[in-house]
């Protein structure tokens, strides 16, 4: 097994998702058989194959700094769940 | 009227014809349409929403200004339904996910833009597996779509609302998003024709992200010159996506010539047996007939062999997640959707509980293979493996193309199959994607065209595979199979079942 209920636990924080009990077991056992099915491409000799990160060969997509409109606040807001003067509003950060 | 069958029947170039000779009204296309909905959607259940309200003032926009006398473009006034992937200003737009319920888009994806510009008529927004991450659209948080060929079957997904709408008679043409498959294996399932674009041809725009660098919008339509059509009007560079190709937009009607004598086509055995395991008998049958039309048509059909192709799930399948686990992180219950209202928690808690009821089973499940993916000492052993490996998936394809014109295959390993079938095997739901993955891997364009029907009347698709840019190949070759045969005129059509209601089932 790679994938204990406690590394489950700790990848859920860091995906801030919480899973409850029945939840982490079911995930433990099917992200494990799906690890198992990817263990395969270990066999693949990679030795310098550069990895793809783009279907199309583009670099430095650059395009001229002009200014144009953009969202009023209002529209920005208009679909936060809470907001209080023109800011989105969320629960205490800081202690 | 083309014989007679009713306008929400006929085709959009069809439509197109008769709108542009006054014929008729996109008021009345319209009319025909909704009668269609309100007869079948019940038992499909394709929309999630319908936009009557934008809809009407549309086609009556579109018949103002026609009897003024203005030339307008070729779809004006044909209706299309959108996947809820799609941006739509002021409309709600979901992607099938509780977490968004109730968002109202400030703004238009860029190809909605398009279709507004071009006169298309908005009929609503299509079911579809949450965030696109599945194959049957049962994923939905909002109830799932029923095939029109068979209601106890899936329409196939993750575009499945927009397939069932076409295939059902309640759309004309509509879109779909395709990440691993999910314009063509759903557009296969529904007996309909479904492209996915090269990489970067259109716009992603405004288009809900799931895995960005796979990630591709195209339309599904009944035929294949309506295909052509609504490539005119998505196809091109747009600013606003850094991954968008400058090339010219050809006329991509022009290439629908009857004509594939010399075309060079490759059978790809790794669309045929995926790691020794053979496409369902049926289906295999089919598309080997298919091939042998394109042969008779003139064509010169081979066994071409992909090996890395074989690799192409466990590559996918930690390359997606990885990408959606960064993409779906802005889902925190903070800018927009729904926000879990519990007293006295911190902001972790939060985010934590928001996403936890926000976000149905199969889009945790991604976010945290994703995760685990990505995370610390695991980067190289995951996500750098997969995308060497995704290059030699490429270079396989660039090496087919040195030898071939095109590509062909199966779209799915088997007909839509049964509604809850494939539910609680996570693994054997990701293998029925395993012959439309490889393309988005390469980026390269692809296509699904109805090329036979099974025992049971379930359509069957072959699927074409072209070059970076070779959509026009790839249609020309799919426009003269399709006019060499009758599969594509097959509609699922509405009966009177025993208690009374219209249900949608296959004739014939």
């Amino acid at each position: 097994m790679r994938l204990t209920p406690e590394q489950v636990e700790h990848v859920a924080l860091l995906a801030r998702l919480q899973l409850g009990e029945e939840e982490r077991a079911r995930f433990t056992t099917q992200l494990n058989s799906i690890l198992e099915h990817f263990e395969q491409l270990q066999q693949i000799d990679t030795s310098g194959v550069p990895p793809m990160s783009h279907a199309v060969p583009m670099s430095n997509v650059l395009r001229d700094d002009d200014p144009g409109p953009s969202l009023s606040p209002e529209e920005a807001l208009q679909n936060a769940p809470d907001k209080a003067r023109g800011c989105f509003r969320v629960p205490r950060v800081l202690e | 009227m083309s014989g007679s069958r009713a306008l929400n029947e006929l085709t959009a170039h069809e439509l197109s014809d008769l709108l542009a000779r006054r014929e008729v009204s996109a008021r009345e296309i319209l009319d025909a349409v909704w009668t269609r909905i309100d007869q079948v959607e019940g038992d499909v259940n394709a929309y999630l929403r319908q936009t009557r309200e934008v809809a009407a003032a549309q086609a009556a926009e579109v018949d103002e200004r026609r009897a003024a006398g203005e030339k307008l473009p070729p779809l004006a006034g044909v209706p299309l339904a959108l996947k809820d992937i799609y941006c739509t200003k002021d409309i709600e737009t979901t992607c099938a996910s509780r977490i968004l319920q109730g968002f109202r888009p400030p703004y238009d994806a860029h190809v909605v833009e398009r279709c507004r510009t071009n006169g298309l008529v908005f009929l609503g927004k299509t079911n579809m597996d949450e965030f696109a991450m599945g194959s049957s659209t049962e994923n939905s948080a909002f109830g799932v779509t029923h095939n029109p060929w068979d209601l106890d079957r899936v329409p196939g997904g993750s575009s499945g609302g927009s397939a069932a709408s076409v295939a059902g008679s309640e759309a004309i043409c509509s879109m779909g998003t395709d990440t691993g498959g999910s314009i063509r294996q759903p557009a296969s399932f529904c007996g309909v024709v479904g492209l996915k674009p090269t990489y970067g041809r259109v716009s992603r725009y405004g288009v809900i992200a799931f895995a960005s660098s796979l990630d591709q919008v195209g339309p599904i339509t009944k035929d294949v010159r309506d295909c052509a059509l609504m490539m005119n009007v998505l196809a091109g560079r747009d600013r606003r996506d850094s991954t968008s190709i400058e090339a010219p937009v050809p006329d991509y009607t022009e290439a629908l010539l009857p004509e594939v004598k010399g075309l060079r086509i490759g059978l790809v055995k790794e669309f045929m047996e995926y790691q020794g395991v053979g496409v369902d008998a049926e289906v295999g049958d089919a598309i080997r007939s298919a091939a042998a039309r394109l042969q008779e048509l003139g064509a010169e059909c081979q066994e071409v062999s992909l090996t890395h192709l074989n690799y192409s799930i466990p590559v996918y399948y930690i390359i997606a997640p990885a990408e959606a686990s960064s993409n779906l992180a802005r889902y925190d219950g903070v800018q927009y959707g729904y926000r879990s209202a519990d007293e006295g928690q911190d902001i972790i808690g939060m985010y934590r509980e928001t996403r936890d009821r926000g976000f149905g089973a199969e889009v945790k499940r991604r976010i945290m293979l994703g995760t685990y993916a990505l995370s610390a000492g695991y980067y190289d052993a995951y996500y750098l493996k997969a995308s060497q490996v995704r290059t030699l998936i490429r270079r396989d394809f660039d090496r087919a193309f040195e030898q071939f014109d095109l590509l062909i295959g199966p779209v799915s390993p088997s007909v839509a199959f049964r509604l809850g079938e494939k539910t609680e095997d996570p693994l054997a739901m990701y293998l029925s994607d395993v012959c439309t993955i490889p393309v988005n891997l390469g980026g390269l364009p692809g296509m699904s065209i109805p090329c036979g029907f099974s025992a049971d009347g379930l359509p069957i698709g072959m699927h074409l595979v072209g070059k970076p840019l070779g959509e026009e190949t790839m249609l020309r070759a799919a426009y003269t199979f399709e006019q060499s045969t009758d599969f594509h005129r097959r509609r699922a059509q509405p009966v009177e079942t025993r208690d009374g209601r219209c249900a949608v089932v296959a004739r014939g």
